[in-house]
């Protein structure tokens, strides 16, 4: 399995990752080596095999819902890193 | 003030009796692991941050408590009231930075603590510090770090494994008795191998995961090390509980300690024979074997068993552990904590942040969970990763019809050497072939050592037990260091 620089792209943008050329290169490779590895998956036949994702029997989540004091807004923004009116700030989402 | 105990030599459960019985104070015990912490750190760098100051300041206050309870007047004292303890880095203080070992979280200052932390202040325990640890707890040596390595105390020149590399190492140089550590692919148990010391990895949902920073959701557990089990279990049985703050805990009560007067009549031992392969270090095979000899001579019955499915685990864990990861680390993006990286508009000031905020690893790793996520690849490789996953959950479950615990190999080698592996992600990998099944089938692995390399080099054993089968391990565990003192040996070289 080899990955091209154009897919190592097309991944990093989706994973929201800026990264340099040597980055890029790097990557292809070690991409490609981990991907050879984990494709001894698919020697094993898994049709009728149900997939787990969770280790412990899942159950209901409901519960009474209760009133409860909840994080106070000056705590939750203490680590923003630009802040205005009790809301975070970021940059223009449309130019 | 008292002459100063050599309180390094100290179990907790000894620390904890002798504070409750007034024979020294928590403030005594507290200065002496922080003098210990100052004269050792440069040597060791397992701590990220420490608070010596609000440790002391608490330590007085379990002390004023400690001494009412004497008088009567508080029957009911906390059970760890006084007891210095350290947290890795990837759980939430209040109070404490929280880096996570990543540039993305420097001067993040969480405004809660984890539950499991929250259990361990109401019962009494002194927060020092923050230990080392790899960058979000993605690693095997502790070098992923953006704050540097960890050094193993038995040789500087070593790693102390990964990632719970500065919990593991700093209970190793008695820096502190006790340290939080979290396992979600061997994370526990490989640094207390390589370090000498006995930690576990406990059943996943026995504890909370409510401000654990997430790596693999599905796999990440919390846990403790210290140097000896039935400390280990005294700490564990604290932090346990069902959480209505994390979902996946479960309701079950937390368990009660094993007596035991050093007989293991009926108990059953499965060697797997998949751990048991060529590459593996002959004295880590042979400590092992020796082991396992040591509790059938107690009375246990030692039998073969197989986990055919072990060879997999490697593939479907670097499959799933990333894409959970991918999804986790979403949420650093530079607006509600950690690093920014300004821009004019949005989407180029998450690509920059992110870019520069995270390290080598964690980024191959979101783009390794990325890929195995995106359209037209999941089937292939998560799905397929997912149904693998129920093979080896499958194969732990046939081999406890037969056995009750499962004595293992924890890594295939004592400590490398710091840059040993670092240029080959893969052979580091390769490192946690014997700790990822556990974590797949999210049955508990309780470490801690049975030997020691032509080196030195500590080599540790992990027990491993059906789901909530803690107190098996710990009784079993307790009977071997009742008979060994290999838990209690120390790195006299760097002092």
């Amino acid at each position: 399995m080899s990955i091209s620089r154009k897919e190592v792209e097309h991944i990093a943008l989706l994973a929201r990752l800026e990264l340099s050329d040597d980055e890029i290169r790097r990557y292809a490779d070690q991409l490609s080596a981990i991907l050879d590895h984990v494709a001894a998956l698919q020697e094993l036949e898994t049709e009728h095999i149900p997939p787990t994702s969770s280790v412990l029997p899942l159950r209901s989540g409901l519960r009474e819902d209760e009133p409860l004091p909840g994080l106070a807004a000056d705590r939750a923004l203490q680590n923003a890193p630009d802040s205005e009116k009790n809301q975070f700030r970021v940059p223009p989402v449309l130019d | 003030m008292n002459m100063a105990a050599d309180f390094k030599a100290f179990t907790v459960e000894e620390l904890l009796t002798g504070l409750r019985k007034g024979s020294f104070s928590s403030y005594e015990v507290t200065s002496y692991f922080l003098d210990r912490i100052e004269t050792l750190e440069e040597k060791v760098h397992a701590f990220l941050s420490l608070d010596p100051e609000g440790a002391l300041k608490q330590a007085k206050q379990a002390d004023t408590a400690l001494a009412a309870g004497r008088t009567g007047k508080t029957p009911d004292l906390p059970p760890l009231l006084g007891l210095p303890i350290a947290v890795k880095d990837v759980l939430c203080v209040d109070g404490f930075p929280c880096t996570c070992g990543s540039l993305i979280l420097e001067g993040f200052k969480p405004p809660f603590n984890a539950t499991a932390v929250q259990h361990l202040l109401d019962a009494g325990v002194v927060i020092v510090g923050k230990t080392n640890m790899d960058e979000f707890a993605m690693g095997s040596s502790t070098e992923n770090s953006a704050y540097g390595s960890t050094h193993n105390p038995w040789n500087l020149e070593h790693v102390p494994g990964g990632s719970s590399g500065g919990s593991a190492a700093a209970v190793a140089a008695h820096m502190i008795p006790a340290a939080l550590a979290t396992d979600t692919g061997g994370s526990v148990r490989q640094p207390c191998s390589f370090c000498g010391v006995t930690g576990i990895k406990p059943t996943y949902g026995r504890v909370s995961r409510y401000g654990l920073i997430a790596y693999g959701s599905s796999l990440d557990t919390a846990g403790v090390i210290t140097n000896r089990a039935r400390d280990v279990e005294t700490i564990l049985r604290v932090m346990a509980g069902f959480d209505p703050r994390d979902a996946t805990t479960s309701d079950l009560p937390v368990f009660e300690p094993q007596n035991t007067e050093g007989d293991l009549t009926g108990l059953r031992i499965g060697l797997p024979m998949e751990y048991f392969i060529e590459g593996i270090q002959p004295a880590v095979e042979a400590a092992v074997k020796q082991a396992v000899k040591l509790l059938e001579a107690h009375g246990a019955q030692v039998l073969q068993v197989s986990l055919p499915h072990t060879r997999y685990a490697l593939p479907v864990y670097y499959l799933i552990a990333p894409a959970e990861a991918s999804a986790n680390l979403a949420r650093f993006d530079g607006v509600r904590y950690g690093l920014r990286v300004e821009d004019e508009s949005l989407i180029p000031m998450y690509l920059k942040t992110r870019g520069k905020g995270f390290g080598e690893e964690v980024k191959r790793r979101i783009m390794l969970g990325t890929y195995a996520l995106s359209a037209g690849y999941y089937d292939a490789y998560y799905g397929q990763a997912q149904k693998v996953r129920t093979l080896i959950k499958e194969d732990f479950e046939k081999a406890f019809e037969f056995v009750d615990v499962i004595a293992a190999p924890i890594a295939p080698t004592t400590a490398f050497k710091l840059g040993q592996h670092t240029d080959d992600p893969l052979a580091m990998y390769l490192e946690d072939v014997f700790t990822l099944p556990a974590n797949l089938a999210g049955v508990p692995g309780l470490a801690f050592p049975v030997g020691f390399d032509d080196h030195e080099l500590p080599i540790g054993m992990q027990l491993m037990g059906p789901q909530f089968s803690e107190a098996i391990l710990f009784k079993t565990a307790s009977v071997y260091q009742k008979f060994t003192d290999f838990h209690t040996r120390m790195p006299a070289g760097i002092l």
